[in-house]
């Protein structure tokens, strides 16, 4: 990463013309008295990309190095074995189920917060923000306050031969905790921006709620949709803390993908931990990936809008 | 439909509003809310001695001392990395600078686990870091800054970045034009208009240190006093079956949250209002 450029110089003259870039940040005038010299716009740059190289390459790099540093066959053999073949199934479970969940809370409440006005409606966002302020521990903690046998409805939930916590609907319940604000994040500030003059619209054109709904409002915020899944779905899939919690970490029962993680770490088996880490390592690569696109996706909208 | 009688609404000819707002009501209540009561409700049926006596046990305060210390001292390091990484990601173009951009989001992605393992790996005495450094960060209380560090790394850039692409260059040049050096242009112009959004993005990292668990205890080594972060000793308790003691502990940590929550709310209030000037 040391091909650094060169920067602060004027890359569009025309003043006219404020969207030469796709993002019109950089000196579209640049007088000397704007910029830095070169020697510190080098060392800052070369500061930044060290310190980020540290901090997030090397570990990211590591983690793919360690994975197969004992070769393909480790590797192979890591992922296809039973406990983590389970871990994996659910990983995928709890997922599944908590997004769907959060997508339909994420779509109702960005509804009633973007188009209308009601009293209350900054407290309600407060506390649609709160999970993303508890500890995952505490999370986990709630619950077993609630479902564990000196809980709430513990000896109900005894009585009737049914378990929550240290089974799997805990999990699925300390995840759809985690990962609630995330959907109704992503969309509360868009379709706040984008008004509902289109629905109105649609409205008086003679078409129903869910026409509306489907027709007119999804489409409009279909990426940051998109990418509200995505995170919710990476948070759902590597949530440690709060499952960790409520597992009761049975192998190849109630052990998700990042608890099995530390139990293989745990044992020392440090390249079959990595093998698996480097799948959820890998989701989090596609989740970089998917945000950059959509952020140009937004962008690129947005100036069409514009012009 | 009762929650229109509740909250006074004004005229809109959009249907759904009932029915929207009654689901997000409910589903917050049945997710977040009541479980949430549970750990204040389970608090109140500890005497107020019993309370104290936990809280200030000498092995939790010193997890505080651990726990907080460690995540103000990764907030100010964000805090200052993360100003520098925005200031370099907005202000100047590079090759790669799209890629770095993106990159700078892997804390968010990454899951606590595979951070935790990838981190402890490389600052192990033996690992691709560890060996260069001549003092011990693994399994010691320097490990978890590097942990906690690590984790808040977004929190300042992605507050910071936007605010610096919507400053003004017109104010920069009036500073510029009136005389003033490069570096009194930032220390005077432009720190001052990114100090909300610098503050916010600091107490958001502290926030998220603060409760932080996956990436820390493969790192830290866990020896009570010395290197125990509070949310391991919440756990601690309750495999020990002392939920009373765990309450204690989490609503500490719960209070302290909310207090930073609060107090996040009105940076970005102040934000807005500078921002809107």
């Amino acid at each position: 990463m040391s091909a650094v450029i060169d920067s602060g110089q004027p890359q569009a003259v025309a003043a006219a013309s404020p969207r030469a870039d796709a993002r019109p940040a950089a000196s579209p005038r640049a007088h000397d008295a704007l910029g830095e010299p070169a020697w510190v716009r080098r060392t800052l740059i070369g500061v930044a990309l060290v310190f980020l190289a540290l901090f997030l390459v090397v570990p990211l790099v590591s983690v793919f190095a360690q994975a197969l540093a004992k070769g393909v066959d480790v590797y192979w053999a890591a992922l296809v074995d039973a406990d983590a073949v389970s871990a994996l199934k659910l990983t995928l479970l709890a997922a599944g189920i908590s997004v769907p969940l959060n997508l339909v809370f994420g779509v109702a409440a960005a509804w009633a917060v973007a188009k209308f006005d009601f009293r209350g409606k900054n407290l309600l966002l407060t506390l649609i923000d709160l999970p993303f302020s508890v500890s995952p521990v505490i999370a986990g903690l709630i619950y077993m306050l609630v479902f564990g046998l000196q809980g709430w409805c513990g000896e109900w939930l005894r009585d009737h031969d049914l378990k929550i916590v240290f089974a799997v609907p805990g999990i699925v319940l300390a995840t759809v905790f985690v990962t609630f604000p995330f959907i109704a994040r992503e969309l509360i500030p868009l379709m706040q921006a984008q008004g509902q003059e289109q629905e109105e619209a649609a409205r008086v054109l003679g078409a129903s709620g869910w026409q509306i709904l489907w027709r007119v409002t999804l489409p409009n915020v279909r990426w940051a949709l998109l990418y509200g899944v995505v995170l919710c779905n990476a948070r759902a899939m590597g949530e440690f803390g709060a499952v960790s919690v409520v597992s009761g970490h049975i192998r190849g029962q109630t052990d998700t993908l990042p608890l099995h993680i530390e139990i293989l770490y745990d044992d020392y088996q440090f390249a079959a931990a990595f093998a698996v880490a480097s799948l959820l390592a890998g989701l989090a690569l596609v989740t970089l990936v998917l945000k950059t696109i959509v952020e140009r996706r937004a962008e690129a909208s947005f100036d069409q809008e514009k012009e | 439909m009762s929650t229109r009688a509740l909250l006074l609404r004004r005229h809109s000819v959009l249907p759904g509003f009932g029915l929207s707002l009654g689901f997000a009501l409910l589903y917050l209540c049945f997710v977040v809310l009541v479980p949430l009561s549970a750990v204040f409700l389970k608090a109140f049926t500890v005497s107020w001695g019993t309370f104290v006596a936990t809280v200030t046990s000498p092995r939790v305060v010193a997890s505080y001392r651990l726990t907080f210390g460690a995540s103000l001292v990764a907030a100010l390091v964000n805090g200052v990395s993360g100003l520098l990484v925005a200031w370099v990601l907005v202000r100047y173009r590079f090759a790669g600078r799209r890629v770095v951009d993106a990159l700078v989001d892997l804390p968010f992605a990454l899951p606590t686990a595979v951070a935790g393992i990838a981190l402890t790996t490389l600052y192990a005495s033996n690992g691709w870091i560890g060996r260069w450094l001549p003092f011990k960060v693994a399994y010691a209380p320097l490990g978890v800054f590097v942990a906690l560090t690590f984790i808040g790394l977004p929190f300042v850039v992605r507050t910071v970045q936007p605010v610096l692409e919507d400053l003004q260059r017109e104010l920069e040049e009036a500073a510029a034009t009136l005389g003033a050096s490069r570096l009194q242009t930032f220390a005077r112009v432009i720190f001052p208009a990114l100090m909300p959004a610098l503050l916010t993005g600091f107490a958001l990292a502290f926030a998220r240190a603060l409760g932080e668990y996956g990436s820390v205890i493969f790192i830290a080594g866990n020896m009570p006093m010395v290197s125990e972060i509070t949310s391991l000793l919440i756990i601690t308790k309750l495999e020990q079956y002392d939920y009373t003691g765990a309450t204690a502990i989490a609503v500490v940590m719960l209070v302290a949250a909310f207090a930073l929550l609060l107090l996040i709310n009105l940076l970005q209030a102040w934000a807005r209002r500078r921002q809107g000037r």
